[in-house]
């Protein structure tokens, strides 16, 4: 959405401007590093990047919790029907201790989005 | 003077009974009730003129369809677009219900994770169902990434499995701890200036007036908390039917 004002606001300023060539100049180097990361389509990183700080942050904490919560919630029940006692919630703790890392990591836009693995 | 009042549930009248339990109508179901009335009003109202140069309401209107429409579109591409009316449906839904929560004497239903559960859980089922509707058994190439090596992959797919049922935890936890923490805070610091006035007398009323000042901070916060929130809420609804439509090839 931002992308259509931004060139019809561009458009407008006078070309031959100086200080307004520089400041094109620098927009269109922020354009091109933002096109240039590794997502190609990118919307899910950089909407992220939208967000005020602090939603981010938070966004990112219940990332991790919710893994770790998940897997030791799975370990725990796996305990209780299977009778294998510690050793589902040893591993599915230390599984989901990873999925949140990896939510994480997908929020902050470290790795691709999974479903641009194609 | 207790910051947690706020968030009771009053019965306001019994609606029958479901075996043992007698469901009632309550304060949190009212405001439900009020956010979907006055929602459809606005855009039943916004829209009926469909003039060609739009009044105030259509053009407010117009501006949520196209805040929606362009978000939808932007994640979930152009086939995105079949879910429109849920993602619009939730955005605003949300949006209402936090923004009520900054009314005095309102009720914030959003910071009841029963509330929030339910709609991260809609969008989980939604998900799945439709992806597999959509894409059989080939949904779940989801958890299967490409180019992984055959040795770790089984734990690969158990890791993106857990992270898939986290979704729905992180999402609700989000909306309904935000909604909750920023309320107790500002009723934490309106409960200061009661006690500062009451402990200490003039000086304290006087005093009174810096927790005051953060209370006029807090509540600015919390608008944009109640609209972030519920962005996020959003989008991430959307990110995650974007799953659904295209799971990786």
């Amino acid at each position: 959405m931002s992308d259509g004002t931004r060139g019809k606001g561009e458009r407008k300023e006078p070309p031959d401007d100086e200080a307004a060539l520089s400041a094109r100049l620098q927009r269109l180097g922020e354009r091109l590093a933002t096109a240039n990361r590794p997502s190609e389509n990118g919307s899910g990183p950089r909407q992220a990047a939208d967000m005020s700080a602090f939603a981010r942050g938070f966004r990112l904490s219940t990332e991790l919790v919710a893994g770790v919560l998940v897997g030791a919630v799975i370990g725990w029940l796996l305990d209780r029907w299977l009778g294998i006692s510690p050793w589902g919630l040893i591993v599915f703790l230390l599984l989901g201790f990873a999925a949140g890392v990896l939510n994480v990591m997908r929020a902050a836009g470290v790795v691709r989005q999974r479903s641009l693995n194609d | 003077m207790d910051p947690i009042h706020q968030f009771q549930i009053v019965n306001l009248f019994p609606l029958g009974k479901f075996g043992h339990a007698e469901i009632f109508f309550t304060n949190s179901a009212a405001f439900m009730v009020l956010a979907v009335v006055l929602l459809t009003g606005f855009l039943v109202i916004g829209t009926a003129g469909g003039r060609a140069v739009p009044g105030r309401l259509q053009s407010a209107a117009e501006l949520t369809y196209e805040f929606v429409a362009d978000m939808l579109r932007s994640t979930a591409g152009a086939e995105g677009m079949r879910f429109f009316p849920y993602v619009f449906t939730i955005f605003m839904f949300v949006l209402l219900l936090n923004m009520f929560g900054l009314i005095p004497f309102g009720f914030t239903v959003t910071s009841h994770i029963i509330i929030t559960a339910t709609l991260a859980l809609l969008v989980f089922f939604t998900v799945l169902g439709y992806g597999l509707i959509r894409h059989g058994l080939h949904f779940f190439n989801l958890f299967v990434p490409k180019g992984v090596p055959v040795y770790i992959l089984p734990m690969i797919v158990a890791i993106e499995i857990l992270s898939f049922i986290s979704r729905p935890i992180s999402h609700s936890v989000r909306l309904f701890a935000n909604m909750l923490a920023g309320h107790i805070a500002l009723k934490v610091f309106a409960g200061f200036i009661i006690l500062l006035g009451g402990a200490l007398g003039a000086i304290g009323w006087v005093g009174g007036v810096l927790p005051f000042a953060m209370i006029v901070a807090l509540t600015a916060l919390e608008m944009l908390v109640a609209f972030l929130q519920a962005y996020v809420f959003a989008i991430l609804t959307c990110i995650y039917l974007n799953d659904a439509i295209h799971p990786g090839h």
